[in-house]
């Protein structure tokens, strides 16, 4: 495939590979921010070619997982109302509010429309004048243009009975976030090449100089992760903390315009709650002022739905990169994709999901069923890294 | 209808092409004997004197197997609901070395349906037929209200004989067997989701439906000692690979590099964040074979359907039952899980 199978060569990765072993002195935990990036990572096994010492930690950057269970609520309860056709992208069906799925409320006769870009769901609402379509407006940076394209396009049809659920959320606040805890264990980001492709640059730099940390632009093959990991490695090798630009044939420097003037126009920025890590100041988008007559929250009601309760459910600490989805007690036992405890065992993105799939079975391990099979991996594959509360404070001194 | 006979023509007035289907059509009487007459026992070429169809028994053994067939869109590049089930039925009983005797079909019709849609839907039923010299025998029609159906549904049962003495069935896998898969995966799944309105995509994708006794019998021609066969259906090569380790109490072990995939399918299943590995096939199969005889089981292959890139993706070993592991383009290793459900498209 052209452009896409060069970045899926195996001589370029094992050489990428042994690159990385050749720069490597001493232990390293870097974090691919973004879900696609995790997903790619177990998938290929590219932590298996790393050597001993350099750790990924998998970030927050899969929409699915940090929609907040209060607005899954509204969701659902929308989704139910007669007059409403709800539009979602697909990964959202199976995310489990507080008592429900979309999946579940479709079964139930919720008119309930799986859409592949936000425009469908105007041209839905053009074609059903007599009922509301909503719009579930959820996703990072990287489709918020597309959604803000909607709204534009709602106000030019003039059309009353289109609205947007929005649950958007934004990259920088949560690296941040994580970097700002005490516990932080992240040294050095891969930062999610889509978002920077809308975004830019230029919010990481910051970010990098405060907090002495090289972040990486990345794309998401896996001669691009490599790379990525390769560029982050050296950098802290060599004590520097810059932002670098990894996936240069898609991410420019300033971003895309047109998105960002798009996005700027119809969404302002916004605190924003994030599924297992709690609100976070001006880490989402909510639709404009002059926007507002097509909030679904003005049309339907408020958020009611309860904050998000600890419980069992680990993601919190996943989706930070305190632990990985193998070390929570109930990974593959009492929390599998057919039985989720959270979203990040849901998503296709979902760090937790991806371990369950395409971690390797050891030889030799107890094969009492798939669950308990996988549950032995942790200790098969744990790469030596320290754990806990020493390894948090080396990685903290390492850092500063 | 029953009782394949090719002296009487239809008792009754032709439905019009450009008429619907009614609750009429589903209501017993003169209406329902139109469409019937009119539409399928004429392409089928089977009356409807009878309840039911006798068939002599031959020698050998006969296998049985019956199956329900949704799909929108109906028609899609490449066939359509019609030639899917005849193929699918026909593929069960090619999966157990059965030449297909007769198929029985039982159309569940949305009141709306067209009529032209029904006939274009039994004349590619009757060419599927004829592609393997079975043909169906005898049917039912129901038609439900409109809103309570999804246009077709079509219930298709079917009989073949088994002239052969080989037990072909996942407990006859044995540890060092290899494993053989038919062509190039994941065209079927992708070409009806590029053929769905709401995903506006161009491309040149067909389905890779198609009937699999041809191949089949090539190989039991061939003396290829087949141990166990399973067509790939709904969740694509990875899910077949795992029941085929769950029934055979096995563990497989493929090769990513081996495993052919055609340019289109990859592009489209890396928009969508799908994996070609569990996106549905309607028309190839994997064989397992004794290890010294794959080679011969490909060729035999090849020569049946040149197109389709037949490749020995794998082998069987007694490690650790019910797992499939994948070897990575990469050279990495991982698990090859059974799927939790349908495969979604991705936000982002």
């Amino acid at each position: 495939m052209k452009h896409l199978d060069e970045y899926r060569d195996a001589d370029l990765v094992q050489r990428c590979a042994q690159r990385i072993a050749d720069c490597v002195t001493r232990p390293w935990t870097l974090m691919e921010v973004c879900g696609g990036q995790t997903h790619a990572i177990v998938r290929h096994g590219l932590d298996e070619l790393l050597p001993d010492g350099v750790r990924l930690v998998h970030g927050p950057g899969c929409p699915v997982c940090v929609t907040p269970t209060a607005i899954l609520d509204k969701a659902h309860e929308i989704a139910n109302r007669p007059e409403v056709i709800f539009c979602t992208f697909a990964d959202m069906l199976r995310v489990p509010g507080t008592a429900t799925d979309l999946f579940e409320v479709k079964a139930r006769g919720g008119d309930v429309r799986i859409i592949h870009t936000p425009l469908d769901a105007i041209e839905i609402a053009e074609a059903a004048p007599d009922r509301e379509v909503v719009l579930f407006a959820v996703g990072f940076e990287t489709t918020a243009p597309a959604n803000a394209l909607c709204v534009v396009e709602a106000r030019r049809r003039r059309l009353r009975n289109f609205s947007l659920l929005v649950s958007h959320v934004l990259v920088p606040p949560a690296m941040e976030a994580i970097l700002r805890a005490d516990d932080c264990r992240v040294q050095g980001f891969l930062a999610a090449g889509h978002v920077c492709s809308v975004m830019g640059v230029s919010e990481y730099r910051p970010l990098a100089a405060r907090y002495r940390v090289p972040i990486v632009v990345t794309g998401f093959e896996p001669v691009d992760i490599l790379h990525g990991i390769l560029l982050c490695v050296r950098q802290l090798e060599q004590g520097r903390h810059e932002v670098e630009n990894q996936y240069e044939r898609a991410v420019r420097p300033d971003g895309n315009e047109a998105a960002l003037q798009l996005v700027r126009e119809v969404f302002t920025v916004t605190d924003r709650a994030w599924r297992g890590m709690g609100s976070i100041e001006h880490s989402g988008l909510s639709l404009a002022p002059a926007y507002r007559d097509l909030d679904a929250l003005q049309r339907f009601g408020a958020l009611t739905g309860p904050d998000d309760a600890p419980g069992e459910c680990l993601s919190g600490e996943v989706l930070q990169g305190r632990r990985r989805p193998d070390e929570c007690p109930a990974f593959g036992t009492r929390c599998t994709p057919d039985h989720p405890l959270g979203a990040t065992m849901v998503s296709a993105e979902g760090a937790c999901a991806a371990y369950y799939r395409y971690r390797p079975v050891p030889v030799g391990a107890e094969s009492v069923d798939d669950a308990g099979a996988v549950r032995e991996l942790g200790a098969v594959h744990d790469t030596g890294a320290p754990t806990g509360t020493s390894a948090l404070r080396d990685t903290g001194e390492a850092r500063t | 209808m029953s009782e394949r006979s090719d002296e009487t023509g239809p008792s009754c007035p032709l439905p019009r092409s450009h008429d619907t289907v009614t609750l009429a059509h589903g209501g017993g009487g003169r209406r329902m004997r139109e469409l019937i007459d009119g539409v399928f026992a004429s392409a089928f070429r089977s009356s409807t004197a009878h309840d039911g169809h006798v068939t002599p028994v031959t020698a050998g053994r006969i296998a049985t197997t019956t199956d329900a067939f949704v799909v929108r869109p109906m028609e899609f590049p490449g066939g359509d609901i019609g030639s899917l089930a005849v193929h699918g039925t026909v593929n069960d009983l090619a999966m157990c070395g059965a030449r297909p005797l007769h198929l029985a079909a039982a159309f569940i019709l949305e009141e709306g349906v067209e009529i032209a849609t029904l006939q274009r839907i039994a004349a590619s039923m009757a060419r599927a037929c004829a592609e393997v010299g079975t043909s169906i025998v005898t049917g039912d029609t129901k038609v439900v209200e409109h809103g309570h159906g999804d246009g077709v549904y079509i219930t298709m049962t079917g009989t073949g004989l088994c002239e052969h003495d080989l037990e072909i069935h996942p407990r006859s896998i044995r540890a060092g067997d290899a494993i053989v898969l038919s062509g190039d995966v994941g065209r079927h799944g992708m070409a009806v989701m590029s053929a769905r309105e709401t995903l506006s995509i161009e491309c040149d994708l067909h389905s890779d439906a198609r009937e699999l006794w041809t191949p089949v019998a090539a190989l039991l021609r061939a003396d290829v000692e087949l141990h166990c066969l399973r067509d790939l259906t709904r969740g694509g090569l990875g899910t077949a690979l795992n029941e085929l380790a769950i029934d055979g109490g096995v563990e497989i072990e493929v090769d990513e590099r081996c495993i052919p995939t055609i340019e289109p399918v990859r592009s489209l299943c890396d928009l969508l964040g799908m994996d070609p590995l569990y996106v549905a096939c309607e028309g190839r199969f994997v064989a397992i074979v004794p290890a010294d005889q794959a080679e011969r089981t490909v060729q035999t292959l090849a020569a049946a359907a040149p197109d389709e890139r037949p490749a020995v993706i794998g082998h069987v070993t007694a490690g650790r039952p019910g797992q499939v592991a994948l070897k990575t383009r990469l050279g990495t290793l991982r698990h090859l899980p059974m799927p939790s459900g349908e495969q979604l498209p991705r936000i982002c």
